[in-house]
């Protein structure tokens, strides 16, 4: 017997509910009202009143109306067919829906009931397995989608049978188990979690140290991430937040990408549902839309939801890297989120902490972040979450709650600045306080050696020198005058712009510059670190200014041509004889 | 509105507070309708029987024994094609002395649009602006607002921009318009001849403020109309959305509510990310562009409600006085339009991305120079080119009084960077330098 209840009170999303029998935190409900349902989840009891959010508008909910609990949380289905799909915060398959408009209490089945699988079986009668062992594995858009033991169940079991290579639905049985009691359970394609807690079922989370490739020069250069790092940007509006996050979606060498629009525009959205079909994954050359979901919660759509947008994204990242495989996953923005617990705590009348959010808003962060990682599957196989959310601090202000929770749960910050996306210095990411942690781990050292070169790090570590050194001086020149610093600095300065320039800058919306592999990031850092290494001697500082303009000029142009093309070999040697003719290279 | 005879009344008001009256009523939905001694009110909380409404009049001279009556619905607005032309107040009646409208009763404040049923914004809006058209090229299905100090000629520059939008209609949501800027929107649609092609929702200062809270509402539903059942581009005008959002903080301040930042309340992103978010690309062919303005106070973008705006709109216009060539210019740096990707280079000729960054990194470098002169440093000739460089640029491309065709300005801001500047300074593509550097 499920437990009942009747509305008692109404304050916008935030229902009383008094109830007659057990409920728990958490427990999801439907609250009756006019011909629909709405869905929503008990955040606090007191009594026999039951607090609840309800995952829509109230309007015309009235005092008295009929509530029926479900006995579990806020679930997601779990499932071959999840790839390629456009879900709002609550996993409602969104292209099932009908109409223009959304109709409050709609719910649609997130997956495919009548899709034929090709399976092939991976466990045999009599193998011993726990929840999360691979049972049999479906082609889901070329990647190789485990059936796994429910998350859920616990102890050990053993393998009655499994189906044939053949293929099957969703519900159709593909296994049967037997328990410790000699029970046999039987097993479809699908399974449920409660997207709140964390899918744990791996024996280990070593410190991640395999670089991730995101063709971004900013990021793969100067302040790497990682497979299963974690990082954040925090920006001012317009800064450049969303952009970068698209770019890293669009080329970072995942093999699943989980887009986490939380509380942000719907045009944005737009973007990617009419890019995406369309691009290229640059490792695999398939359509970029065959590795992503989306989950678009955006910010018109139900605040509540919105808080539950991340957590149904990050359940379905934990189920992929389950698979053994490589995960990223992107929430913008964060601030959003933790905007819609403030909203909720505040309705509950709770003690609020700094600048009205939650005192526990530290800890709600570094718990969702702490769910990311790279693991050692029971299998001895790995997978990893690499999360990177965005955040967007008030007032551009980064000394606010969300920043510096995030800041104490994020290895990788990667600061947006104002004053760069001001000056069109895209991406604005500031050179001098992003940082990586990454970078210090000695396996990642060792990692990147192997991968890159021996002497990157050292190169890598020149560059940010050389960037510090010119932004010094540049406060120098701004204080004493161009004629007030040796000509010296002003070459120095210089060599830091064509960093600047060069590196740093990438012109997102251009088709080559945008992307830039690994290799070529390489080259262009090697190549930018020998002029930065020639010894120039000017007699004037007008003259450093002309020279270097051109230099740059040049170089730019070979980040618009096609890698080793005849445009790009053409620049290169006229840069080469810049160096040769002009003023003294030793 | 009119209420019905057979509605329950009540008389007996337990409590009033500045904007809210409370009184034990059963049977009473969420955010249902009333009228207290005539007034129009909302319910905004229901504990049991005690049921809390907010009065938008406000409640002076409300007694403890009002007349307090159920209308039984969420507020609406009747739609049909007389509504164009028409004059309204926040409640949505005439204030044009012309008949009540006849049509279709909708709820205001309705649903959000399901994105994947969106269309991706790709029409150009061209404005002769260029601060505008060239720097922050606008799109229908946008949402922009202008930044703007009081004193700046906003409401001006906004009506300009709304006469050569080639919207099918154009819908005003005023807030806390003083008379005289309501009178003169009225006479420039006036005197342009385009009155059948507007609807305006009025809100003046000398309305109460928390009245205006359903001017957005009333303008976008109006604008959801003409846009999905008359497949309509449709710009709505909200001015002054600040003046929105202070009404919203007096309203949940004296609810108890804990403000946030700047005393407004926690939930304004999603108070007005509900309000923007109207603005679509609709699959049929319709579309609600939003131009809003959000005045500042002495500049300050970090205060609440930019802050908040600018997180939600696709960019922002910002007005300032440009105090060397004495007019008031679209501030490049603080302006943006995010959509304009979506149509420059591609609608727009093909030079036009690399030829507004360019032309805007040089105008950065004279801010520079300008920098250096203040501190009394000497200028090179490279900051002296940007400075003269920059105060062209400024009368000709970014003065809000500028008023020329797409291509005309991609080709005065040729013009000016081969005046001042040589092709390796300005950092543009080769092949577009060797076909439009003006020789
Ligand atoms: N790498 C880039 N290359 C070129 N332009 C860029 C780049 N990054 C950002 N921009 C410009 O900046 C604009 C704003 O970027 P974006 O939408 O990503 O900002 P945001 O930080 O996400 O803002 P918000 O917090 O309001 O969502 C873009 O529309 C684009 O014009
Ligand atoms: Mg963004």
């Amino acid at each position: 017997m499920s437990t009942k209840g009747k509305v008692k009170g109404i304050i916008s999303n935030l229902v009383i509910v008094t109830v007659d029998g057990p409920v728990a935190q958490n427990e999801i409900c439907y609250i009756a009202t006019g011909n629909t349902k709405l869905m929503a989840e008990v955040i606090k009891i007191i009594g026999d009143n039951a607090y609840v959010q309800v995952f829509d508008s109230t309007r015309g909910l009235q005092v008295g109306a009929e509530v029926e609990f479900m006995g579990h949380m806020l679930e997601v289905t779990l499932g071959p067919g999840l790839l390629s799909r456009n879900y709002d915060g609550l996993q409602n398959d969104l292209d099932k829906m009908t109409g223009v408009f959304l109709q409050r209490g709609e719910y649609t089945y997130p997956l495919d009931e009548e899709k034929l699988w090709d399976l092939k079986p991976l466990a045999k009668p009599g193998d011993v397995v726990e929840a999360g062992s691979w049972l049999a594995e479906v082609d889901e858009n070329f990647q190789p989608h485990k059936i796994m033991v429910p998350f859920t169940f616990s102890g050990q079991y053993t393998v009655k049978s499994v189906v044939a290579e053949g293929q099957y639905r969703i519900f159709d049985k593909i296994a049967v188990i037997t328990d410790s009691e000699g029970k046999d359970i039987e097993l479809n394609m699908t399974q449920k979690w409660p997207v709140k807690k964390a899918i744990t079922c791996y024996t280990e989370k070593p410190r991640p140290f395999r670089l991730l490739e995101t063709g971004v020069r900013t990021i793969d250069t100067a302040n790497p991430i990682v497979e299963g790092g974690t990082g954040f940007i925090p920006g001012p509006f317009g800064t450049g937040k969303t952009v970068l996050q698209h770019a890293i979606s669009k080329q970072a060498d995942a093999n699943i990408v989980i887009m986490a629009a939380c509380g942000e525009r719907a045009n944005e959205v737009v973007e990617i549902f009419v890019e995406f079909p369309e691009l290229t994954d640059p490792h695999t050359g398939r359509k970029l839309m065959e590795r992503t979901i989306i989950i678009a919660n955006t910010s018109n759509m139900p605040v509540a939801a919105r808080e539950a947008s991340v957590y149904t994204a990050m359940t379905i990242a934990e189920y992929y890297r389950s698979m053994g495989l490589k995960v990223l996953l992107m929430a913008d923005s964060t601030s959003r989120w933790a905007q819609a617990l403030r909203e909720m705590s505040n309705r509950l009348e709770e003690l609020p902490g700094q600048d009205a959010f939650p005192m526990d808003l530290s800890a709600i962060i570094a718990n969702f972040y702490g769910r990311a990682g790279y693991v050692h599957l029971n299998n001895g196989a790995t997978g990893s979450i690499t999360f990177i959310g965005t955040v967007s601090p008030a007032g551009g202000n980064l000394k606010e709650p969300v920043t510096e929770s995030t800041k104490k749960a994020a290895r990788c910050f990667f600061a947006l600045e104002q004053a760069r996306a001001d000056r069109k210095r895209y991406p604005a990411v500031n050179p001098i306080d992003s940082y990586s942690k990454y970078i210090e781990y000695p396996e990642f050292e060792e990692y990147i050696a192997k991968r890159i070169s021996p002497d990157w790090t050292k190169e890598v570590n020149d560059m940010k020198t050389l960037l510090q050194r010119g932004k010094e001086i540049q406060e120098q020149i701004n204080i004493l005058g161009d004629d007030g610093v040796p000509v010296d600095y002003h070459v120095t300065f210089w060599k830091s712009e064509v960093i600047d320039f060069v590196i740093l800058q990438q012109d997102a919306f251009d088709k080559i510059d945008s992307v830039c592999p690994i290799e070529r990031q390489q080259f262009m850092l090697n190549l930018v670190m020998d002029i930065c290494r020639t010894k120039f001697d000017f007699s004037n500082f007008n003259d450093v200014m002309d020279y270097f303009k051109r230099m740059i000029n040049i170089c730019k142009q070979m980040n618009y041509s096609e890698y080793q093309s005849e445009a790009f070999n053409g620049y290169l040697k006229e840069l080469k004889e810049m160096l040769i003719l002009e003023p003294v290279a030793e | 509105m009119a209420t019905k005879a057979f509605q329950k009344i009540y008389t007996k008001v337990t409590q009033i507070t500045k904007a809210t009256c409370s009184l034990k009523a059963s049977g009473v939905g969420n955010e249902e309708l009333a009228t207290v001694n005539g007034k129009l009110a909302q319910v905004v909380k229901i504990m049991g029987e005690d049921v809390t409404l907010q009065v938008f009049e406000g409640t002076e001279g409300i007694p403890t024994n009002a007349e307090v009556i159920f209308l039984g619905k969420a507020p609406t607005l009747k739609v049909s094609e007389q509504l164009a032309g028409r004059f309204f107040n926040a409640f949505g009646d005439p204030i044009d002395g012309g008949p009540e409208i006849e049509g279709e009763e909708r709820e205001i404040g309705g649903p959000s649009v399901n994105p994947v049923r969106r269309r991706q914004p790709s029409e150009l809006i061209a404005t002769g602006i260029a601060g505008i058209d060239l720097n922050n090229t606008l799109v229908s299905g946008q949402k922009i607002p202008f930044f703007a100090d009081p004193d700046q000629p906003y409401n001006q520059v906004m009506a300009n921009v709304a006469l050569r939008a080639k919207a099918d209609k154009i819908i005003l949501g005023g807030m806390g318009l003083t008379n005289d800027d309501y009178l003169y929107f009225k006479n420039v649609f006036n005197n342009a001849g385009v009155l059948d092609r507007i609807v305006s929702f009025v809100n003046t200062t000398e309305n109460p403020p928390v009245e205006r809270l359903l001017i957005p509402d009333l303008a976008l539903t109006a604008a959801e109309y003409f846009a999905v059942d008359h497949n309509e581009k449709v710009l709505v005008l909200l001015t002054d959305m600040t003046l929105y959002a202070d009404a919203l903080s007096i309203v949940s301040n004296r609810m108890d509510q804990i403000p946030s930042k700047d005393s407004m309340p926690g939930s304004l992103y999603s108070d007005l990310a509900k309000i923007y978010e109207k603005a679509v690309q609709f699959p049929a062919g319709g579309s609600i562009t939003i131009i809003a303005v959000t005045t500042l106070s002495g500049g300050d973008i970090t205060h609440a409600i930019p802050d908040n705006t600018g997180y939600i709109t696709e960019g922002q216009l910002f007005l300032r006085r440009d105090s060397d060539v004495g007019k008031v210019i679209v501030d490049p740096f603080r302006s943006l339009s995010r959509l304009k990707q979506l149509v420059i280079g591609k609608k727009t000729r093909e030079d036009h991305p690399q030829v507004m960054n360019a032309a805007v990194r040089l105008y950065a470098d004279a801010a520079n120079a300008k920098t250096k002169l203040e501190n009394g440093f000497d200028l090179t000739n490279y900051d002296e080119r940007t400075l003269s460089f920059a105060k062209d640029y400024s009368e000709k491309i970014l003065a809000i009084d500028v008023n020329i065709g797409t291509e005309e300005m991609l080709n005065v801001t040729w013009g000016l960077l081969s005046n001042y500047f040589k092709p390796e300074e300005v950092n543009i593509k080769q092949e577009l330098v060797d076909r439009y550097w003006a020789k």
